[in-house]
């Protein structure tokens, strides 16, 4: 497959009064046409930094402190400005955290939209861009005839809609969606979902969906990365990770929330806070929170390398059992430990986590 | 609402009866009229002692407004809420201080429920302050107790910080700390885990159950996260623009819904296995607003079930369809 993007040893770090915060810190993968990336973290662990240094746009104080983005193999990094502007919008998209405040309220949601194509295609007429804007709203499902209405007209979910509508305007190919769905209903959330679904496979259409929820990027994603303090610490197929994640992060993620699904399993809690980015831990940044951490950890950065088939792992200690998951509370105890929404049998298992035992982490949380 | 008076049994904490809240709204610039958006409407439940009862909906479907009715930061057009068998809209005076020691509320934004130019300490002591509840010296022990309590240790190390020291976490267990200090016999928690992040979250969670293990603490947990609620509650209602429409056991609701709104909130919950290909929620439309609703069935006009019948017949009531689970729908 035709590689689309690729971020090699990408290091970014922002300036600050108390010093330098290590934002992103070597994160390299690529991404094929038409395929789909999740990241996942925490707030602060460096993915929106990432969408933004995709788009070239990082803050005054925000140094690229070495690597490389190749998008369609040209580095985004040796473009001058005016080139940028040009791909950006145009080639690469992005949906933004809180977009449904993004939409001006002084025009109408159409007449935004048609703007920022007769911007970024001043060769397009504007009868065209007007065609354009109907056949978009159609397809993120609003009526054409709400294209004159303005944003406070509109309900949240629509906003969210006519903000993808805006980020297709140009048929980029990479779209960027950072928590698109996160102020959203679970209803109007799943409707979202599924259009952005839907509109990727229809026109072929690469994109890197931004959240902190692991079930949303289970759902959109082909590929699953996650981050925690500016590292990528896993990064595979969907299945792969989910099925056997292998660091204890991607593993304490994925049971640290209830599922609506299957037998009610016990919480894995992380113990601790995410690090302070001005001094990151030394050797590998979750080692302070880890239960699988060794002396090793504490010293040696672990080397991002390939486990299996396109998953990557960067981790002295990896879970190497297959299907790892908290102990069942109730159920355990009639040795009937099935979980019916992944079919896998539940081992009893000695990996409830530090502080599982559900006193939180003293005090340091 | 038909619905067996509750007797005089000390196992009920909190019995809400016919609850309503109406607030008045505007009908565009011109018209003058006054119409009435009926936040709650006629909404009966009762809580049992050290019982957890979830509420569940999506925004706008009257959680919150229920919640601060109960705790009474807003006061009920009609109906009345009982709690331990003391009418809360008679309370004035002296009772009033009572009725505030007894029943707290947590807040969702740890970042804005807490005075940030109060240090740690006189936050949680402001409940016991105000109270004039034992001694300089009991009061500072009491704080140090419940700081231990809610996770934060040792005290010493957190009494003379101030908020802004704190990540979310840490005020989150603040605000806990400090809605129960006084030690209530009932919190209201209004979406207490929502603004937290997902390794926070959790130790979060595990505290409120602990803490009711520990305490005895009845608690109304407001939330619209039903995987959250079934975690931690042991009933669960779900409300629709200002109705209960379902109310029954927790692992009742998750594994057999009854109500179309039901099964249709559950179907859109995202799940954390790519295998897994949920089927679309079964609804049509998005949510309104309760603005001088028709008096019938307020999911009538998304409901993909429903029939003629529904569209003519009044607000269908709260029915038990067996073991305690009710559903408020014409087609069961």
């Amino acid at each position: 497959m035709d590689t689309l993007l690729r971020l090699e040893d990408l290091t970014m770090h922002y300036k600050t009064k108390a010093g330098w915060v290590q934002a992103i810190d070597g994160v390299s993968f690529s991404l094929n046409k038409g395929q789909s990336l999740g990241l996942v973290g925490e707030s602060g662990c460096g993915k929106t930094s990432i969408a933004m240094s995709l788009m070239r746009l990082l803050p005054n104080n925000a140094k690229l402190v070495r690597g490389r983005v190749l998008f369609g193999g040209q580095d985004l990094y040796a473009l001058s400005d005016e080139e940028i502007r040009k791909l950006r919008w145009k080639k690469i998209a992005m949906i933004f955290q809180a977009a449904m405040n993004s939409l001006n309220p002084v025009y109408s949601v159409g007449n935004q939209i048609i703007e920022a194509i007769l911007t970024h295609e001043p060769e397009t007429s504007e009868e065209e861009a007007r065609e354009r804007v109907k056949s978009l709203f159609e397809l993120v499902g609003i009526p054409a005839e709400r294209m004159g209405h303005y944003p406070h007209e509109y309900s949240g979910g629509m906003k969210q809609r006519a903000v993808i509508a805006m980020a297709l305007a140009c048929r980029p190919s990479l779209i960027i969606a950072d928590e698109p769905t996160t102020a959203l209903d679970v209803i109007v959330q799943d409707k979202i979902l599924r259009e952005i679904e839907d509109i990727r496979c229809k026109i072929n259409m690469s994109m890197i969906y931004i959240s902190h929820d692991v079930s949303v990027i289970a759902e959109v994603s082909d590929v699953v990365g996650v981050m925690y303090a500016g590292k990528l610490l896993e990064l595979g197929p969907a299945d792969d990770v989910f099925k056997k994640p292998r660091n204890p992060y991607t593993y304490s993620l994925m049971y640290a929330y209830p599922s609506i699904l299957g037998e009610k399993h016990d919480l894995v809690t992380i113990p601790g806070e995410p690090p302070n980015l001005l001094a990151p831990p030394a050797g590998c940044r979750f080692h302070p929170r880890c239960d699988w951490a060794t002396k090793e950890c504490a010293k040696v950065e672990p080397v991002w390398h390939e486990i299996a088939n396109g998953h990557y792992l960067a981790c002295h200690n990896p879970i190497r059992t297959e299907a790892v998951k908290p102990c069942v509370e109730q159920v355990a105890a009639t040795g009937n430990a099935q979980v019916a929404a992944t079919g896998t049998v539940t081992e009893m298992h000695q990996v409830t986590a530090k502080g599982g035992d559900g006193n939180g982490a003293s005090g340091s949380n | 609402m038909a619905l067996p008076a509750a007797t005089e049994s000390g196992d009920v904490i909190l019995d809400v009866r016919d609850l309503s809240k109406y607030y008045p709204v505007n009908q565009g610039f011109f018209s003058g009229k006054k119409a009435l958006l009926h936040a709650v409407d006629n909404v009966t439940f009762q809580v049992k002692r050290g019982e957890v009862l979830g509420l569940v909906g999506e925004s706008g479907c009257g959680k919150t407004t229920t919640g601060r009715l109960i705790v009474r930061l807003a006061t009920p057009t009609s109906g009345r809420i009982l709690i331990e068998n003391t009418d809360v809209s008679e309370i004035k005076g002296q009772d009033m201080m009572e009725f505030r020691q007894k029943v707290q509320m947590i807040f969702q934004d740890p970042y804005e429920s807490l005075d940030p130019r109060m240090t740690i300490f006189d936050i949680v002591a402001e409940p016991l302050n105000v109270n004039g509840i034992g001694t300089f010296e009991e009061r500072e022990a009491q704080v140090e107790e419940m700081l231990n309590l809610v996770g934060l240790a040792p005290p010493s190390a957190f009494l003379f910080r101030f908020p802004h020291e704190l990540s979310g976490g840490q005020r989150q267990r603040v605000a806990i700390a400090r809605a129960l200090v006084v030690r209530p016999s009932f919190v209201v928690a209004d979406e207490p885990t929502s603004m937290l992040d997902v390794s926070i979250r959790t130790g979060i969670m595990k505290l409120m159950a602990q803490l009711r293990e520990n305490l005895g603490i009845s608690y109304l947990y407001i939330t619209h996260d039903l995987a959250v609620a079934r975690y931690l509650c042991d009933r669960i209602a779900v409300m629709y623009l200002g109705n209960i429409v379902e109310l029954g056991d927790a692992e009742d609701i998750v594994k057999r819904p009854l109500h179309p709104y039901t099964k249709a909130l559950i179907s859109a919950v995202p799940v954390p296995d790519p295998a897994i290909e949920r089927p679309a929620p079964n609804i049509k439309g998005g949510v309104s607003k309760p603005i001088n609703p028709r008096p019938r069935c307020r999911f009538y006009d998304r409901c993909p079930e429903s029939s003629s019948s529904c569209a003519n017949a009044e607000n269908p009531e709260l029915k038990d369809v067996g073991d305690g689970h009710l559903v408020a729908c014409h087609l069961l």
